[in-house]
């Protein structure tokens, strides 16, 4: 094999005191990184094989492995990496576009972690959740301007569909391709259980899940894989995907060799052929473009579903989503630069986008500005980490968050940021049958139960610390939010006062 | 230090009110009596009254009341006022100088209707208009302060304790068929008299105790109908609140005790399906109009007023009941004290409102 000047970022190190060669590393390692030498009675390591997923870790009977980084150096040099250094042998190889997965994990601020969140103190009581009601229902959807009453003045409900959460919180889109039908049914059947939504993604739905569309959110995207209108009318709420975190402004590729079987008749596709999705939609070149595939999917579906247009957070967001606003969309959902991804160009992954944080308080601003907020909810994800995320979040103003990162992690996921490799471990995006089976639905979906359980507690512990018994009270409640370690543009955009102010 | 407006101040309080449903009208002296019991629920630092039915030889003009900080100021402001309004009357508020009260602002009162033309050029219907040109003077004219704007009713307020504030004000020279009173507890020190107790806009006007912790919520989501919160006070917001349901919207105030106080979305599941649909109707389509956080209020309006609790009953409030006349209170020694000989007295449960209406709408009026 050529030289291709990488040395392995990371290690496999193992304590061959520990180590009972029971090979259970070797056949967990989909990448081949673990191997068993007969002759020493041994098990080697080829690092170079090594994505740091920490299947082996996490299944040694004994703890005889763990991963650290190598600590192989080039020589020191704060303009020029060791990764863009990497980075550049690898393209002089290979000629092509640099490919990564997951969130961007580059030093940019987060916003999140430089804010705090206020609680009530002698003036106003705390409130207790153990004791009393404390309320994280939420509704998205447009409200209409004015009040019907009927010829008894009762009050017409004249609201267009909405969307009822048990909580501020829904699944966002993961294909199914880019994840697996584990996956999937984890999730389907998790928000059935906590009375949220999941997303299906722009691959169309598996005919198995169906049964879950009170919990679905059916997604059309440029390649308008998988959408016919028993599948637009599957679910409770259709989204246009125009963008994503990850990568806004291009589209997506799934690789033939994922278009396989369920795969391929779900997207309704030939098995085998690449899945592309374009950049734009080519049916949408400007906003009133958009207005007609709203409306295209609102007479699909006799205007029973709210539609939800996703754009990814990019400069001119706010001006962006007021046009949507106007568009007849009933919800907004923006997806901020740190967002995951199955796969995206690398470049692209680490330098488009703004973060979330701005772009919500800008997007809701700009949004009451106009006096039109109430046209549509506004949706948020791009690195929703914590309840914590999600109270601040809403306090700047979002009406409900989406995750999928954090939620992936509940199945398993390590964050080895290999899934476009194919070959992930854990049974979550990959297609290999013997990988799959590796995610139990039963377990999985439990697993996210319990996470949103726990996030639903804390959410309700910090609304009562606030004093206040209702999530719908702290929606755009800026008040309750201080910046530390922000300047004041930041704090400006953010529309929130300085700690001790 | 930043004055009030600039700043949020929190404060706790002490609220009363006297309703004669007959239209009767009766004088100041009783209400003075009433919140003078609470004295301890205030501090020295805000105190006032809204009194209703006390101008009926001017009721059908808007009854302006206004703070100037200087002539100049004075001066702008009746130079707009007269371009856009027919000033039927004008005079300074009579008050007592007393030692108590200090560094009291001009303050004046205009009996005014909108300019014809200048009302029909606007496209707007009258009230609008009023209310408009009132939110114009507070942000725009520096040093005038329009506190109360509605008809056949004032509001008189002050930095002080509420029964020096009346006595300030003459109040027991005014007979009306309603007051509500207020004492304020800041915690910290406004100084300025605009910041004191009721709020009022147009016939509208607020007491208040307590501090809400949706507050920046509720703001933020009715400035985006026109309204401008100057004061940054709960009582500010909670007043265009009920203005934008119920002038705006049309609620009623059963209604609008409904979204403001909502009921839990657990005992909504548990209503019959009629009324479970307006109730979740209520909810979904005024989710940013809801009040967390601990308040007890008395709301007057042009022909009755309505007390409400927050949804815990966070705030003791107490209602008493003789013949035609109707009591609230913060304690109810503050209705006894005036009224000892009660034929009911009760605690309205949290977000349970109370709303008592003359017997004849145009009774207090005629």
């Amino acid at each position: 094999m050529a030289i291709n000047y990488l040395y392995p970022e990371y290690e496999a190190a193992r304590n061959y005191d520990r180590c009972i060669t029971c090979r259970a590393c070797e056949r967990q390692c989909a990448n081949g990184a673990h191997e068993y030498v007969d002759e020493a009675d041994k098990m080697v390591c080829d690092d170079s094989k090594c994505v740091n997923c920490h299947r082996c870790v996490s299944l040694c009977p004994t703890r005889a492995l763990k991963i650290v980084k190598s600590g192989n150096t080039y020589k020191e040099n704060t303009n020029w990496s060791g990764k863009t250094i990497d980075e550049i042998y690898r393209q002089a190889e290979s000629g092509g576009v640099l490919l990564s997965s997951m969130g961007n994990p580059e030093n940019y601020p987060v916003y999140f972690d430089k804010i705090l969140i206020n609680a009530s103190q002698v003036t106003n009581p705390s409130i207790d959740p153990l004791r009393e009601p404390m309320e994280t229902k939420v509704s998205l959807g447009s409200r209409p301007h004015n009040i019907q009453r009927d010829e008894n003045g009762r009050i017409i409900n004249n609201l267009p569909p909405q969307l009822s959460l048990s909580m501020p919180v829904m699944f966002s889109a993961m294909s199914y391709g880019s994840i697996s039908y584990n996956a999937h049914e984890s999730l389907a059947r998790a928000a059935e259980e906590l009375g949220i939504l999941y997303n299906t993604g722009e691959g169309g739905l598996h005919e198995d899940f169906y049964k879950y569309g009170k919990n679905t959110i059916v997604q059309v995207a440029s390649g308008r894989f998988g959408v016919h209108p028993e599948y637009l009318n599957s679910g409770m709420a259709i989204e246009i995907k125009i963008g994503q975190g990850a990568k806004p402004g291009i589209g997506g590729h799934l690789p033939g060799t994922k278009i396989v079987g369920d795969i391929s008749r779900t997207r309704m596709i030939p098995e085998g052929s690449d899945a592309i999705s374009p950049a734009p939609h080519h049916d949408i070149y400007s906003i009133e473009d958009l207005r007609q595939l709203v409306f295209s999917l609102k007479e699909a579906t006799d205007y029973k579903k709210p539609v939800i247009v996703k754009i990814a957070a990019v400069h001119n967001v706010a001006v962006i989503a007021s046009g949507i606003a106007r568009s007849g969309a009933d919800i907004i959902a923006i997806d901020g630069f740190r967002g995951g991804t199955g796969a995206a160009p690398t470049r692209i992954r680490d330098n488009v986008g703004i973060p979330i944080e701005l772009a919500l308080a800008s997007t809701d601003r700009r949004l009451r500005e106009e006096g039109i907020r109430d046209n549509v909810s506004i949706v948020v994800g791009g690195s929703i980490r914590s309840s914590a995320d999600i109270i601040k979040s809403v306090a700047l103003g979002a009406d409900c968050v989406y995750i999928a990162t954090g939620a992936l992690l509940a199945l398993g996921c390590h964050l080895c940021r290999s899934c476009h490799s194919g070959r992930c471990n854990w049974g979550i995006a990959t297609q290999i049958p013997e990988l799959v089976k590796r995610l139990n639905p039963d377990m999985g979906y439990k697993r996210l139960v319990n996470l949103m359980n726990a996030w639903r507690h804390e959410i309700k512990e910090m609304l009562g610390g606030m004093g206040i018994n209702s999530i719908e009270s702290l929606k755009g409640n800026r008040l309750m939010l201080r910046g530390a370690g922000l300047n004041e543009k930041e704090l400006k955009i953010l529309g929130i006062k300085y700690a001790g102010e | 230090m930043q004055r009030e407006g600039q700043v949020r101040i929190p404060s706790g309080c002490a609220i009363s009110g006297i309703i004669d449903k007959s239209g009767k009208r009766i004088s100041g002296e009783a209400i003075i009596k009433s919140i003078s019991v609470m004295h301890d629920r205030s501090n020295g630092l805000g105190g006032g009254f809204a009194a209703y039915g006390i101008y009926p030889e001017y009721k059908d003009y808007y009854a302006l009341h206004i703070f100037y900080d200087s002539v100049t100021a004075k001066r702008e402001c009746e130079e707009y006022l007269e371009g856009r309004f027919d000033i039927i009357n004008l005079s300074k508020i009579p008050v007592r100088k007393i030692r108590e009260i200090t560094d009291e602002p001009l303050i004046w009162r205009y009996f005014v209707t909108p300019l014809p033309t200048r009302l029909a050029d606007s496209q707007l219907d009258e009230r609008e208009f009023v209310a408009r040109r009132v939110f114009r003077i507070n942000t725009l004219i520096d040093g005038a302060y329009v506190f109360s704007c509605g008809k056949d009713m004032g509001v008189f307020k002050a930095v002080g304790f509420p029964e020096d504030v009346a006595r300030f004000y003459k109040l027991e020279d005014y007979e009306g068929w309603c007051f509500t009173a207020h004492g304020r507890y800041p915690t910290n020190t406004p100084g300025w008299w605009g910041g004191a107790h009721p709020f009022a806009l147009l016939d509208y006007s607020v007491v208040h105790n307590g501090e809400i912790s949706s507050y920046d919520a509720n703001r933020r989501a009715i400035e985006m109908y026109g309204y401008k919160c100057t004061l940054r006070t709960d009582t500010e917001v909670i007043t265009y609140i009920i203005d934008y349901l119920r002038r705006k919207k049309g609620l009623s105030y059963e209604e609008i005790a409904s979204v403001i106080a909502a009921p839990f979305w657990k005992t909504i599941e548990r209503m019959p399906p009629q009324e479970r649909e307006t109730h979740e109707y209520l909810r979904v389509m005024f989710a940013a109009q809801l009040i967390t956080g601990p308040f007890s209020i008395i709301v007057g309006f042009e022909n009755g007023v309505m007390a409400l609790n927050d949804r815990l009953k966070l705030r003791s409030m107490v209602i008493g009941e003789k013949g035609d006349k109707v009591y609230i209170a913060s304690e109810e020694a503050a209705i006894r004290i005036i009224e000892p000989s009660l034929e009911k007295v009760w605690a309205p449960k949290g977000g349970q409102p109370v709303v008592v209406y003359l017997n004849n709408p145009k009774g207090g009026k005629a």
